[in-house]
């Protein structure tokens, strides 16, 4: 199979990370580095690049933002519809599509899968944030996981990203886009974990947000999630707070997608991971930082198909931004060394701990 | 609450135990609260020392509170000069010790620090040479303690001294040996503070570093970057360990697991292997069963060297866990490992700079902590040990000769009054008539015993009088865990969980059933897997830390001995909750968790 439009997680390299964007890079280095992370493959920038060149999609787009005053928003929305509506409807280069059919045809029979947006450098500058790319769950078929591979494509020109380039100058044909397909985890606990703790930046803690199904109900914010604080050295669990989980959206085998479902009383109110999962989170996210050599900010899950010890499953990692970027800003401080820092030890009011 | 009212009662308003009345009579003068000073000490904070003097104390017992505190404080205000702190205040309140720290008034603190400087940095400077001296002079010391003999008069002056015309007789013998025994251990007790309080705040410093770097490291994690792991604290429990893996070895095991110790002894012997045994088993005991279950400021401590059967029972705890293949060794390879990691992991998380300074705090206080856990063997184990032993010699000595009914009478006595009975011994015996004393103290001391024990029948206050604002001497809150929370926690204040609140000493959570013990002669009832409720434990009681799965301590802060053998274990502690013995009982279930310092009472 040519590597040209498909690439399988475990054959990214460094030098692939511009044509599979953010997320799949980060899938693969993960995948490289041993840490578990559900099998899949990326559609490379290449594949994108095909589509537009082929009968003369990118001069369609072209033609479609010529003219177009960025601070009309109705303009700019009729303009990105019209693109989006075409990339969707677009018959894809025969090559293509073999490629991602064959790759999908590789994980298995009928597997279902996420198909998500893994962005290149040049888009939106907070389209990071969580659940603002596209991700489509429980995928299942060819037919499916190709037009949601265009769906992906297409969200490249919602209003919002059309306005942003144009109010920026940056040409939209410039900006690519790669797509991650990978297999769908069944999760009975899923979330977030940060590498330090996110209110305040402290470094020697390890902050997990998680709570029952699929992670997304925690990204975006539809349930107050468990919260465990983790001490990154000694990795003890120092702070838990236990909500009421109302919702989780599991997968729907018979109806192909994920639903979302109230939560039964009796799990509610229960801690929805064990402590011993609690470090195992913990530990992965440290693992991450060390890889990747500065915080992360890292989506994972438990699946529930997969035997206790092994079910822990890295979706996504990636560098945390906020106070990773503020540490340098912090001012230099002068420190008492020798004796004079015993003075000044003793002189002060040491360890009042009001 | 009242502007006026004290958050804690005054000194002078509480009531003696029902039975105690006229207690105040048992202790000196100086030790007492005074009506006459009711208005200096009343503006004082005082708090409960219950960990070092966790039961009311027998008179002869004062006489190392006196020595430990006047020593405390000769090296803070005399020796070093250590700028904001003078030494400790105390008083005996009820048969228990209160403390109050002594500040430095704050314009007289810049001037004594070119003295500390010039004065501790000396002994910072040269810490190697002057600890190995340390060593040698208390190692010499100890040796002329248990030179110390005491014998009966005899009932004439050997007839030898007569003739040599030596004219003197056999109690300035006497006399000196009690004297010299008094004399040593004061000397003990200076020695004890030469290094103490430097040692200390080296660690402070330390540890006040890393808490600028990292606001919310656990306290625990600083420690466990310092401490160490081959401390003499640990031999006499490596010594049974290995005592107990030899005579597996040997095939003595058997032998040893029944019977008292002179029968298990004596079975051992008739074994093949049983003399090798035997010889490591001597071997061991001098110096490390020098060791006791208490602490070594009560007469009433138990050293394992004369009590075996202590030592004998932990080795028939260690035999079936090492013939089942335990590791019942401490894993220090994997300690020293550990500290490694924790100590680099923390590092990497400071720029370059603060990893220049946290370089040489650690160094600093990687060097002093050895002083700080071994002194503790050579001063309180083994010189307090062979102190105690002379001391109880001489009691029975005094009791043969009629002045008291039991073996323990004298301690019922202050240490100026046994040499009160010395006198009145030797001059009974010259004069040719019977001891006075014969007729006064049997009575007394039964009078004596009663007082002490109708003390014991009351917990004590946790403090007297207001806390200041908030509290800042260093020692007061490194080795009592004396803070403004604690304090806090005693007045009820934040408690509104139920639960108890106490320091965060050594990392884990467990549940499981609770063994209050308020006496290391009850270590016998802990069943394995237990939670240890208990006011204050000794670092002698490290071979039950084998048995139990958690600690829960009244009183300690990080550096308390539960903390430091909890962290070596490996099991959660929280320490210094104040009233754990108070509100939990034996049976019921706890959840102990030694990384946020909570106890909670499941049923």
């Amino acid at each position: 199979m040519s590597d040209l439009y498909t690439l399988d997680f475990s054959r990214i390299s460094h030098a692939d990370f511009a044509r599979v964007g953010g997320k799949c890079a980060s899938l693969g280095e993960m995948t490289q580095a041993g840490v578990a992370v559900p099998p899949g493959f990326a559609v490379t920038t290449e594949a994108y690049q095909a589509m537009l060149d082929h009968h003369g999609m990118k001069a369609e787009i072209e033609r479609h933002l010529t003219g177009v005053d960025p601070f009309d928003i109705d303009q700019v929305d009729r303009a990105a519809q019209a693109i989006r509506i075409r990339i969707r409807s677009h018959k894809l280069p025969a090559d293509v599509e073999a490629a991602i059919r064959s790759a999908y045809a590789a994980m298995g029979d009928n597997m279902p899968v996420a198909v998500r947006s893994s962005a290149t450098a040049e888009d939106l500058p907070d389209a990071s944030f969580a659940g603002q790319q596209d991700t489509y769950l429980w995928v299942r078929g060819a037919d499916q996981v190709v037009e949601k591979v265009r769906d992906c494509w297409a969200s490249l020109y919602t209003t919002r990203a059309v306005a942003y380039r144009e109010k920026n100058r940056i040409p939209h044909i410039d900006v690519l886009m790669s797509v991650g397909v990978q297999k769908m985890v069944n999760a009975r606990t899923a979330g977030v974990v940060m590498s330090l703790d996110p209110v305040n930046g402290d470094r020697t803690k390890i902050v997990i947000d998680a709570s029952w199904g699929l992670g997304e109900m925690v990204v975006s914010g539809v349930v107050t999630p468990d919260n465990f604080t983790v001490e990154k050295v000694l990795m003890e669990i120092t702070n838990r707070k236990i909500s009421d989980k109302h919702v989780e959206l599991v997968g729907d085998a018979e109806a192909g997608e994920a639903v979302e479902r109230e939560v039964p009383e009796a799990r509610r109110h229960i801690q929805c991971l064990s402590d011993a999962e609690v470090v195992a989170v913990a530990a992965l996210a440290k693992r991450l930082e060390r890889q990747n050599k500065c915080p992360q900010d890292v989506e994972w899950a438990i699946d529930a198909d997969l035997p206790e010890g092994e079910n822990l499953l890295a979706l996504q990692s990636r560098p945390e931004t906020i106070w990773s970027q503020k540490k340098a800003e912090t001012p230099k401080k002068t420190y008492a060394t020798g004796m004079m820092g015993i003075v000044g030890t003793l002189n002060s009011a040491l360890t009042v701990k009001r | 609450m009242d502007a006026k009212t004290p958050l804690f009662p005054s000194a002078f308003d509480v009531k003696a135990p029902k039975g105690a009345e006229g207690w105040e009579g048992l202790y000196p003068y100086y030790t007492r609260f005074q009506p006459a000073r009711r208005k200096e000490d009343d503006a004082k904070f005082w708090f409960c020392n219950s960990q070092h003097w966790p039961t009311p104390l027998r008179p002869f017992d004062v006489i190392f509170l006196d020595f430990a505190i006047k020593c405390l404080g000769q090296y803070n205000s005399r020796h070093l000069l250590v700028p904001p702190a003078n030494g400790i205040d105390y008083r005996i309140l009820n048969g228990f010790v209160y403390f109050s720290p002594v500040a430095v008034a704050p314009e007289n603190i810049e001037a004594r620090i070119p003295q500390f400087l010039d004065r501790a940095g000396h002994y910072f400077g040269n810490w190697g040479d002057l600890y190995a001296n340390w060593k040698k002079k208390v190692l010499a010391m100890i040796a002329e303690l248990d030179a110390i003999s005491f014998t009966d008069l005899p009932d004439v002056v050997p007839v030898e001294w007569v003739k040599e015309g030596r004219g003197l007789d056999n109690t300035n013998a006497l006399f000196e040996a009690y004297d010299k025994a008094i004399e040593l251990s004061y000397k003990i007790w200076q020695y004890h503070f030469e290094f103490l309080n430097l040692g200390y705040a080296a660690y402070l410093d330390f540890f006040g570093f890393v808490k600028s770097q990292f606001p919310t490291i656990p306290d625990q994690a600083i420690a466990k970057m310092v401490q160490g792991v081959d401390s003499e604290l640990f031999r006499p429990d490596d010594e049974i360990k290995k005592l107990a893996r030899l005579a597996v070895e040997l095939g003595v095991d058997g032998a040893l697991m029944t019977g008292s110790v002179d029968e298990a002894l004596a079975a051992v012997g008739k074994q093949a292997n049983g003399a090798k045994w035997l010889a490591a088993w001597k071997a061991a005991q001098d110096p490390w069963f020098n060791f006791t279950s208490g602490n070594g400021f009560y007469s009433t401590d138990k050293y394992w060297i004369d009590h075996l059967d202590i030592p004998l029972s932990y080795l028939r705890d260690y035999i079936p866990r090492a013939k089942a293949g335990e590791q019942i060794e401490r894993p220090t390879e994997r300690l020293l490992k550990e500290r490694d990691r924790i100590t680099e992991e923390y590092r990497d998380m400071m720029d370059e700079e603060a990893q220049a300074v946290f370089d040489g705090k650690l160094g600093l206080a990687r060097t002093v902590f050895p002083y700080v856990e071994d002194h503790n063997f050579y001063i309180e184990h083994w010189a307090l040990g062979v102190f105690w032993r002379k001391m109880r010699e001489l009691s029975v000595l005094l009791q043969g000769a009629g002045f008291w009914n039991e073996a323990d009478g004298m301690f019922f006595l202050h240490r100026n009054e046994v040499r009160d009975v010395l006198w009145d011994y030797a001059a009974a015996w010259a004069i040719g008539t019977p001891n006075v004393g014969s007729a006064v103290w049997p009575e007394e001391v039964a009078r004596r015993r009663k007082l002490v024990e109708a003390l014991a029948s009351q917990p004590p206050l946790p403090a007297l009088n207001d806390p200041p604002e908030v509290i800042t001497e260093p020692f007061t809150i490194m080795l009592w865990g004396i803070t403004s929370d604690a304090i806090d926690r005693w007045t009820g204040k934040g408690d509104e969980s139920g639960g108890l609140k106490g320091m965060a000493a050594a990392p884990g959570a467990v549940e499981g059933i609770a063994r209050v013990l308020r006496s290391p002669d009850q270590l016998g009832e802990l069943q394995k897997g237990e939670i240890l409720v208990t006011p204050v434990t000794a670092p002698s009681w490290a071979p039950v830390f084998g048995k139990i799965s958690a600690a829960v301590t009244d009183i300690g802060g990080m550096m308390s001995h539960a903390a430091i053998v909890c962290r070596e274990y490996g099991l959660p502690a929280v320490t210094g909750t104040g009233t754990a013995t108070a509100k939990i009982k034996t049976g019921m279930r706890l959840r102990v968790d030694g990384n946020t310092g909570t106890v909670t009472i499941l049923d």
